[in-house]
């Protein structure tokens, strides 16, 4: 047994005496089936974006790319960064941000398109 | 007299309490490291937003030299998106593994998003060695300018990024990293997989748009 493993076996030891936070605890019943599930339609989604540079979609292209780019944005923050089964607490957080920046920066566009 | 030994006795206990679990206790009953974590990515999202936006304003701005949308390689580019999109369900593994205990098997999965994101780095690294041989400095025009300072800016987050990542497998393998210190993963991880989804956005808006 290496230094590492003896460390880890003795971590292991006193983690079963300490109470687990509920985010964590909301995580560990998730399995990494899920997890691979969740990749591969990210994978697919990739695919299909790709796909659509070279495959002429005529006046969809734009609408399709970014309602595929929407949903792996939500897939990804949903699942991997757990705002699913976290706290409302994170989400309201982050989106806080996220949708000042879209407000604001939609703003700034529109104002170099129709006032510049 | 009695009450104050007694209050001073109660104090001291919850003080060693929270030094021995290594968070202080707070009123909503999540970690001050994990709220500020995303109170920063929130804002994230303005900096990215404003680089992005600078982006979209001068894509098509250029005096002299080519525009980057003219030198975009997008099977390449497609390859290195897929690799960080992939490097998140590494990292995502990760955590799974340090919540569940198996420490081993965490490590080499944030040794493995460390090498995702390295070889993203490296995509970047050489896209950009092509683009300047083709004409396209830093100074060429303006959309040379923003493209470069977006995608730039991404990939020193990722190369941020790529440090915690060692920082934790170092942490692990010396044993300061246990099982307790699972939400110390998720953090990291929030970082990464926030870096995942503005490339998202960036290859979305600004390859695969034209």
């Amino acid at each position: 047994m290496s230094v590492t493993d003896r460390n880890d076996a003795e971590v292991g030891a006193t983690d079963e005496e300490s109470e687990t936070p509920p985010d964590i605890e909301a995580i560990s019943h998730v399995s990494d089936w899920k997890y691979i599930q969740i990749a591969i339609i990210l994978a697919v989604i990739t695919a299909a974006e790709v796909a659509t540079y070279y495959i002429d979609t005529g006046p969809l292209e734009v609408p399709l790319l970014i309602a595929m780019m929407i949903a792996k944005f939500v897939l990804v923050i949903m699942w991997f960064m757990h705002l699913k089964f976290d706290s409302p607490l994170f989400t309201r957080t982050f989106v806080a941000g996220l949708a000042m920046a879209v407000v604001v920066y939609i703003a700034v566009l529109s104002m170099f398109e129709f006032w510049a | 007299m009695a009450d104050t030994a007694t209050h001073d006795v109660t104090l001291g206990e919850a003080f060693a309490a929270e030094v021995g679990s290594g968070h202080h206790a707070t009123n909503t009953g999540y970690t001050n490291e994990k709220l500020g974590m995303w109170v920063f990515l929130g804002s994230e999202c303005l900096l990215f937003g404003g680089l992005i936006t600078t982006y979209l304003l001068y894509q098509d701005r250029a005096v002299e030299g080519p525009l980057p949308k003219d030198l975009y390689d997008i099977p390449f580019t497609s390859v290195s998106s897929f690799v960080l999109l992939m490097s998140s369900l590494t990292m995502v593994l990760a955590v799974s593994s340090q919540v569940q205990g198996d420490l081993r098997r965490a490590r080499t999965w944030l040794v493995g998003t460390a090498l995702l994101g390295a070889t993203f780095i490296a995509g970047q690294v050489y896209e950009f060695t092509s683009f300047v041989k083709e004409g396209m400095g830093y100074t060429t025009n303006l959309a040379a300018s923003a493209f470069y300072t977006l995608t730039g800016f991404h990939g020193v987050h990722v190369t941020v990024g790529i440090i915690m990542l060692a920082s934790l497998v170092a942490l692990s393998a010396s044993g300061r990293l246990g099982q307790d210190r699972a939400e110390t993963v998720e953090i990291v991880g929030l970082y990464w997989h926030f870096v995942d989804v503005v490339w998202i956005l960036i290859f979305t808006i600004v390859y695969l748009i034209t």
